[in-house]
Parts: structure tokens; C-alpha cells; sequence
């Protein structure tokens, strides 16, 4: 079975694939790829399953050997990546011959990007999915050594990309009411989709605190409410007025009370915000976030087709095959 | 008799509906939420994808764009008026589980001050949460983890300020006339009063999670060196009957 070995990986890294569903009832939150679209972009390039598991990195990458022949593609939060200290396009997928070293260095927009392999990364199966969810203790981070098993790869098809989706700069977020919305006044409501917040640098798969300069969002009555089933999406307003939004990795329930949730359209946009990057909510009716839904999954669903050829250009081709040459060099070099 | 609320269907995100059955938690109220989410898993209603109890309320996940909120809110208001929810029986299947457990001391460094919160001497408090026969009101927060009640009128006691930066997975905490049993190592507001050897979710396993809503469970007081010889039973030598 084909392999990709990890020599070196950033801090918390994992296998996701679309989560587990079924498991709220037993406290299990569905955790899966904090942006599904990116899941949904590696399956067009290597035309496969979006269900099938891929790395989520975090920040920054690593360094991976192939043991065979592999088709990889790299989605999500564009990042520095070379094959061999050749740099390859990002959005896009790659072929990686056996042996050859594919290093992935630190996100230049976004927040997590993503290693698709042909076939998917190969992790066991527990409670329905391969994704690692960390709170719950199921699986774990993916570290320096670890050897990621790759399921059979049916497909042959690499050198394809994908435009850059605009969904990695933060910006306007669109949010609908939940059943606690209205434990927060009109003009508390109407303040939070006036201000401006910053994600915090501590975000993870669980969540995301949110900054902003002013007062705090306090819910009438305060913070006796029962502790209720939270959705991913949710901005649950801790007891000093702090909004957070929880994400893929959440508990299944929280009784701090919650004043919109973000439309799941928009959730991968949320998710890739970069660190101190700016977050403003818009309210929107539900029939405009189904709207939004709707138009979300046509363009999930048209993907296959967005991909085209990489095209290379001349001046690139010699820029690559120097790179090639020092690479031949440095590999004859003893270590 | 039924209880004054009236069931609300309210939405939690656009994927979602919550059912709820109070607003503050009372046994009727937390009987109909787990009564009432048995009865949508088997009326088997079209475009509902999950279906969850919470202490007193119904979380539903549905395709919205399957199936329309109207739509999917009247065939719950339909399951809504099939009978009195907060007189429905307990789920079937439910069993009373004797669970081993150190109250106090360096393992549950807390009891001390629990007791006193609830206005309790140690021997007291030892004799009043250790002879309670608990229920699983809802499985929640973290992967197979319990909240049980009601403990007796003087454990209505605050979460504290201060959060415990953690408590190790099989830790017995209390507040608010509830217990709840750790199962993995977490920060808590609550406070620690015993320790347990419980596995609650064993992720590779056929049967992932100990406990299921509905179950009793009494936390029988036993000494650091037994609980130290339970050590490897994912059980932590509990003792399960079922009951009819």
C-alpha cells in the first residue's frame, strides 16, 4: 500500500474528512474539514469523493515523502509548496513520483490549507469517519514520522486547476437568528452586525474567539439558560461579553447563550479568516441564507467542470527545470 | 398532569429545530425530551437526518432544501400532539449501574467544599450523593458524558467562579443538584467530589458508549486502594442490572 511519510509537520495537523454525523445524541459534535469547500475543490481536481479524508494544516505545512507514485492536490489556504524545490501551483493538483519530497511551507493567504492524495488518506474507520476529532479524543495529530497510509487510487488525472475562490480574506459574514437570538435586545443585535471583530490567533477546530474594541454583547437575564444542542456556526457569548464562534470540533451542547449562527454557506469563509483578520456579520432572513445555500451547492456541484489544464508558461518551464538541476545536486549530497 | 409549558419549535441554524419541553430543567420536562425524540426516530418523517435530546428540549437536523421548515415543523407538531409528552414512560432498555467511587481526598480534592456549600457535614454529604439513585437526563457536552439528577434540594449549589483548569477523565463533579461524570480530562466550573474508573467512550469499540439516557446510576463509595485494583476494566468494576 502506498504511503506518504511525514518528516516534518506543523502543530496540529490532522486527517478530516466530512465528519461523523449521527452522534449528537452521545456527544459527539460531527467535527469533520473546517472548510468543506476546499474537501469539495481536491475531489474536482482529482476527480473523486469529497468524502474521502485529506491533511488539514494549519498555518503552515510540512515535509512528506512519497513510497509510490501518487496523485496529490492542495487546496484551501494557499501556502509555499515544491516538489523536490521545484515550486507547483497551489488549487491545483500534481502528480508525485515515488520518492519525491513535497514540502508545503507557511499559509500567504487564509488559514488552513489542505493535501488531497489520490484515493485518500487511508485512516481507520471509527464511529463512520477518518477524521481525527481532537476534544473528543478520537484519532489524533498527525506528527513528524507518521507514515499516512493511501487507499487505492481509480483515477490518473493531475495537472488540473481551479480558480481561487475569494472565500480566504475574512470579510462580510452572514448570519441568521437562532432561539436564543432574541435574549439579545434589538439594538445589542443591530450593534453586532455594526462591529468590526478580529479573529484571535488562538482560533482552533473548535472555535474562534472574536475582538473587538467597545462593549461586550450581554444577554438579557444573563447567563442562567439552559444548557441547549449548539450547531456548528453558532457565536456563543461568553459571560465577559465575548462572542466566539464555534466550528467543526464544538461540544454538542453549551449553555452560554448564543446571538445568531453563521449560514452554513458562508462557514469555510468564517473558518479560512487569517489571524487578525477582519470578521463583520451581516443578519440575513432564512430564505435568503436557503438562497445562499442553494447557489452554494450549484457551485460545489460545478467544480469538476471549473477545472482546467495548468498551463505553463515558457519562461516558467526554464525557471523550473534550473530548480530541477540544484535539486539533482542537492539530493547527491551525503546527509 | 401535564406541566404548564407549552412545546416550542424553534429554530438552531438553518439546518436545524429544536423542540423544547421547558425552560428551566424539571423531571416531566426532561421525561417528554427523551420520550419525544424516541418517537421522531421511529415516525421515520422524511428529511430528517438527525435527531438528538437534550436535557428538556429536541434537537432535529434536517436538508432544508430537501424538505421546508413549514414542512418539517408540522409534522413535528403533528408527533407534538400524538399524546401528554411530559407523562411518557422512561426509554426502554434502561439499566441501574453501580459504579465504585472514592469520594474526597487527593483524588477528589473538592468534596470538603462541597459539602459545605450544601450546608453538610463530609459524613452527611458522603451518605446523601452516595445512596441518591441518579438518571441519565442527557449525554452531552463531550463524547458519552452524563449529566445525572436530581440530587436531593441541598446540592442546588452554584458552579463555582473559578474554573478548575481540569479534571481527569472519571471524575464526578456536581452543581445545581446535578452530577456529571467526566469523560475525557476537561476544565470545569463544577466541582470535583469523587473519583470513578469509567471508560465512557471507547471510540473502537462495537458499543463506543457506557451510558445511555434513561439509566440509574448510584456512585457506591469505595477506598483509593480498590479503585486502584479496578484499574483495566474499561467499567471500572461497575456493576450493570437491567430494569424492567
Amino acid at each position: 500500500m502506498s504511503a506518504l511519510i511525514v518528516h516534518r509537520i506543523a502543530p496540529g495537523a490532522t486527517l478530516q474528512d466530512m465528519g461523523r454525523t449521527g452522534f449528537i445524541a452521545f456527544g459527539v459534535s460531527r467535527g469533520g474539514a473546517l472548510d468543506r469547500t476546499a474537501l469539495s475543490e481536491g475531489a474536482a481536481l482529482l476527480r473523486q469523493d469529497a468524502g474521502l479524508a485529506a491533511l488539514e494544516m494549519p498555518g503552515m505545512g510540512g515535509m512528506f515523502e512519497a513510497t509510490e507514485y501518487m496523485r496529490i492536490a492542495l487546496t484551501g489556504a494557499p501556502m509555499r509548496a515544491q516538489i523536490d524545490n521545484a515550486p507547483i501551483v497551489w488549487n491545483a493538483s500534481h502528480a508525485l513520483a515515488k520518492g519525491a519530497r513535497l514540502e508545503i511551507g507557511p499559509v500567504t493567504a487564509g488559514s488552513v490549507g489542505y493535501l488531497h492524495v489520490g484515493g485518500g488518506f487511508d485512516a481507520p474507520l471509527l464511529l463512520n469517519a477518518r477524521s481525527a476529532h481532537l476534544a473528543a479524543q478520537v484519532g489524533c495529530a498527525v506528527s513528524a514520522g507518521d507514515r499516512l497510509e493511501i487507499g487505492a487510487d481509480a483515477g490518473s488525472d493531475t495537472g488540473l486547476s481551479l480558480p481561487t475562490d475569494p472565500r480566504l480574506s475574512g470579510g462580510a459574514i452572514r448570519v441568521i437568528e437562532s432561539f436564543q437570538s432574541h435574549t439579545y435586545d434589538a439594538d445589542t443585535r443591530t450593534r453586532f452586525a455594526e462591529t468590526e471583530f478580529h479573529r484571535d490567533a488562538r482560533a482552533n477546530r473548535m472555535g474562534m474567539r472574536l475582538n473587538s474594541d467597545g462593549e461586550g454583547f450581554f444577554a438579557q437575564g444573563g447567563l442562567n439558560i439552559l444548557s441547549e444542542t449548539i450547531v456548528p456556526g453558532d457565536i456563543q457569548v461568553t459571560g465577559d461579553g465575548t462572542p466566539f464562534l464555534l466550528m467543526a470540533e464544538s461540544q454538542t451542547t453549551g449553555g452560554y447563550p448564543r446571538i445568531g449562527t453563521v449560514i452554513p454557506a458562508d462557514l469555510a469563509k468564517a473558518a479560512q479568516t487569517p489571524a487578525g483578520g477582519v470578521l463583520r456579520f451581516a443578519w440575513v432572513t432564512r430564505d435568503e441564507a436557503l438562497a445562499a445555500e442553494e447557489k452554494h451547492r450549484v457551485y460545489l456541484s460545478s467544480l469538476s467542470k471549473l477545472c482546467t489544464p495548468l498551463v505553463r508558461d515558457p519562461a516558467e518551464i526554464r525557471d523550473l527545470l534550473t530548480y530541477q538541476l540544484i535539486s539533482g545536486a542537492t539530493d547527491g549530497t551525503p546527509e | 398532569m401535564s406541566d404548564a409549558f407549552t412545546p416550542l419549535i424553534r429554530p438552531a441554524g438553518l439546518c436545524g429545530l429544536l423542540v423544547s419541553f421547558g425552560d428551566s430543567l424539571t423531571e416531566p420536562a426532561n421525561r417528554a425530551a427523551l420520550a419525544f425524540a424516541a418517537a421522531v426516530g421511529r415516525a421515520g418523517i422524511d428529511g430528517i437526518e438527525e435527531c438528538a435530546p437534550s436535557l428538556v428540549s429536541v434537537f432535529v437536523r434536517f436538508d432544508p432544501l430537501h424538505v421546508s421548515h413549514e414542512t418539517l415543523e408540522a409534522a413535528l407538531q403533528n408527533v407534538l400532539s400524538d399524546q401528554d409528552w411530559f407523562a411518557a414512560p422512561m426509554p426502554s432498555g434502561r439499566r441501574f449501574i453501580q459504579v465504585p467511587t472514592v469520594y474526597g481526598g487527593t483524588l477528589a480534592p473538592q468534596f470538603d467544599e462541597a459539602a459545605e456549600a450544601a450546608g453538610l457535614t463530609p459524613e452527611e454529604a458522603l451518605a446523601s450523593v452516595s445512596e441518591a439513585r441518579v438518571r441519565v437526563q442527557t449525554i452531552g457536552f463531550a463524547p458519552g458524558q452524563p449529566y445525572l439528577g436530581l440530587l436531593p434540594p441541598d446540592w442546588d449549589i452554584p458552579r463555582q467562579t473559578n474554573l478548575t483548569k481540569a479534571v481527569p477523565a472519571g471524575a464526578l463533579v456536581v452543581a445545581i443538584r446535578q452530577l456529571v461524570l467526566f469523560s475525557v480530562s476537561n476544565p470545569t466550573g463544577w466541582r470535583h467530589i469523587g473519583q470513578t474508573g469509567v471508560t465512557l467512550f471507547q471510540p473502537d469499540k462495537d458499543d463506543p458508549f457506557f451510558l445511555r439516557p434513561g439509566d440509574e446510576v448510584q456512585f457506591v463509595p469505595v477506598d483509593a486502594g480498590v479503585l486502584d485494583r479496578l484499574k483495566g476494566d474499561p467499567d471500572g468494576g461497575a456493576k450493570i442490572e437491567a430494569l424492567t
